[in-house]
């Protein structure tokens, strides 16, 4: 039998309903599970560190070493949270996923849950994702009807509960703390690290969060093994993940291809170049939060290291192109709008700065703004810089500010002349 | 002066019977009450709509929680109504991808063809127009929700069939 090389999407066929417990399991599914039981659960997160598999929420963390700090089983709780609160600007992935095959997704956890011992697991969704939230609700209660999920899972002597929570839409869920102090239901505000969540997460208590596809990753790694998982990437990488691309590109979509793809494979082959009459002026590799890269940095394959050498991150790795007809001022004022309002508040630079750079931006795009409006702006992305702020969500927001400055300084000095040329205001 | 307070201070309501077996329902999942605090409110607004103060003291004393812990809760997610909303609630993406493909005109025919602004309901309830962070739909865009229903590839003229058959279904 020849192993899948899509390991992610091998059950996503456009146009046909998500597989149901009995047709999941049927081509393949929840085989992880079984041989999960089998395992050490320490040498299960030995395995998946030896993958290679990266967390896939933006930070790119390896999943398996991020699983080791966990301490070992004391009697109480340990939690497996799922982060399913896809927010990052020009991101769907996890909607994909989770719409079009969510037992993937509960096999996942229930074969990660296993290997970190969890008694508990929750997948923390975003309020808005109505037809995941109505597709996962039915995939976990087929697999408590089918004994994946409940007490003494197959006959073994592990039990594992899952439930899902529906959040109320605020992009700070996405860190790993804020999101443990929303399900706990307090405003979510991040926490102080450390202690990390390993340690004293949920209710104080060993927590692992980790991002959807992160977890789809898990059956095949376990299933097929890290050989086979090594074997998916290019360019030296392991696995496959899922990149995309939006913007006025020919065919906007998300698609998943090996590690390693560089992003003129993406832009080119995958989504057809730009629509006739548009070029690319620049592109946000992956997220809002990322730093902008121009056309001369398509050649670069989508790693991490890569894409960091080039002055950018690799973020969820889907991909937002600029065309030549959108205003990059407008664009970057967007996105620092965004940010601005989805910041939780906490600290100064975050809570301050953005509105105040975004009312900048405003001042530029209405022809109303000064050099000097420039000069506070490059100063604030220094403000809201890495350790400055109490989380990356600041620091996240001045990426696309601080590389539009550098990139299209030009276009910026023009707004303060002649206003805007792209838009009316 | 303090019996003036003490007349016109909001006070709980009574839960409905499917609020409480909805919200009984979510306590069997958390192991302590703080945690169904939003998905109460949510059951709440689900049910009649927003969260009233009468409401939101209700959940309070259902779950024992100090009220001004769950306002400040309420008042921290975007999706928990602190004022009546219109029937159909339309949430307008104004994220990057829609932006850049055209959600601001998108904005303007709703708002002129409503007569409403952000934040606002029409006059016959019909409808209150939000505006809401990046949808995760950015290779269909532009994207919008009404209630919970998701919309894709819109235009104007999308928007118009769309807000009529809304209406149509009142």
């Amino acid at each position: 039998m020849t192993l899948t090389n899509k390991p992610l999407t091998k059950n996503i066929e456009a146009g046909r309903a998500a597989f149901n417990f009995a047709q999941y399991q049927a081509a393949g599914g929840y085989q992880s599970v079984a041989k999960a039981l089998t395992y050490k659960p320490r040498d299960l997160m030995k395995l998946v560190q030896d993958s290679g598999l990266g967390g896939r929420g933006g930070a790119g963390f390896n999943t398996g070493l991020k699983w080791s700090f966990i301490p070992e089983p004391d009697g109480g709780p340990r939690y497996l949270v799922v982060n399913a609160d896809e927010m990052e600007p020009g991101t769907f992935k996890d909607r994909l996923l989770m719409e079009n095959d969510p037992h993937l997704l509960i096999e996942g956890m229930i074969t990660a849950s296993i290997a970190l011992q969890a008694t508990m697991s929750y997948i923390f969704l975003r309020g808005e994702y109505k037809e995941a939230e109505k597709a996962l609700l039915k995939a976990i209660k087929e697999a408590y009807e089918a004994g994946m999920l409940g007490h003494n899972i197959q006959g073994s002597s592990y039990s594992l509960d899952m439930a899902l929570h529906t959040s109320a839409g605020r992009y700070i869920c996405g860190e790993e703390t804020a999101l443990i102090n929303a399900l706990e239901g307090k405003r979510a505000n991040p926490r102080f690290k450390p202690p990390f969540p390993q340690v004293s997460g949920l209710w104080g208590r060993p927590t692992l969060v980790n991002n959807v596809e992160t977890i789809c990753n898990i059956p095949g790694i376990v299933a097929n093994g890290v050989d086979w998982f090594k074997g998916l990437g290019i360019n030296g990488q392991f696995g496959t993940r899922i990149s995309g691309v939006s913007g006025r590109v020919k065919n906007p979509g998300c698609w998943e291809m090996p590690v390693g793809t560089t992003f003129r494979t993406l832009f080119e082959d995958y989504a057809g170049g730009m629509q006739d009459g548009y070029q690319m002026k620049a592109f946000l590799p992956g997220g809002g939060s990322t730093d902008f890269l121009l056309p001369e940095h398509l050649d670069l394959p989508m790693i991490p290291g890569d894409v960091q050498k080039a002055g950018s991150r690799l973020g969820t790795s889907l991909i937002m192109v600029l065309d030549d007809k959108t205003c990059p001022v407008g664009c970057v004022h967007n996105l620092i709008k965004f940010f601005a309002h989805e910041s939780c508040g906490w600290c100064t630079p975050c809570r301050d700065g953005l509105p105040w750079a975004e009312h900048m931006l405003l001042k530029l795009e209405k022809g109303e703004g000064s050099l000097q409006d420039i000069e506070i702006l490059k100063e604030a992305c220094g403000y809201m810089a890495p350790g400055n702020t109490f989380c990356a969500l600041a620091p996240g927001a001045a990426e696309p500010l601080q590389s539009g400055l550098k990139y299209f300084m030009d276009e910026f000095v023009e707004h303060v002349n002649h206003g805007c040329k792209y838009h009316k205001h | 002066m303090s019996n003036l307070i003490a007349s016109t201070a909001p006070k709980a309501r009574q839960l409905t019977p499917e609020e409480i077996h909805d919200i009984e329902h979510e306590k069997t999942h958390y192991p302590y009450a703080q945690a169904v605090g939003l998905e109460a409110l949510k059951i709440v607004q689900k049910y009649q709509g927003w969260v009233s103060d009468e409401s939101l003291l209700a959940v309070a004393d259902y779950l024992k929680l100090p009220p001004d812990e769950l306002e400040g809760v309420a008042t921290f997610f975007n999706m928990i109504f602190r004022r009546p909303v219109g029937k159909n609630v339309i949430l307008l993406c104004d994220s990057v991808a829609c932006w850049m493909l055209g959600c601001d005109n998108l904005k303007s025919h709703i708002s002129s063809k409503l007569g409403i602004d952000y934040g606002q309901t029409t006059a016959d309830n019909q409808f209150t127009l939000i505006p809401v962070p990046c949808l995760g739909d950015c290779d269909k865009a532009p994207t919008m929700m009404v209630g919970d229903v998701t919309y894709r590839n819109l235009t104007p003229a999308k928007i118009d069939t769309i807000l009529a058959e809304c209406k149509a279904r009142g």
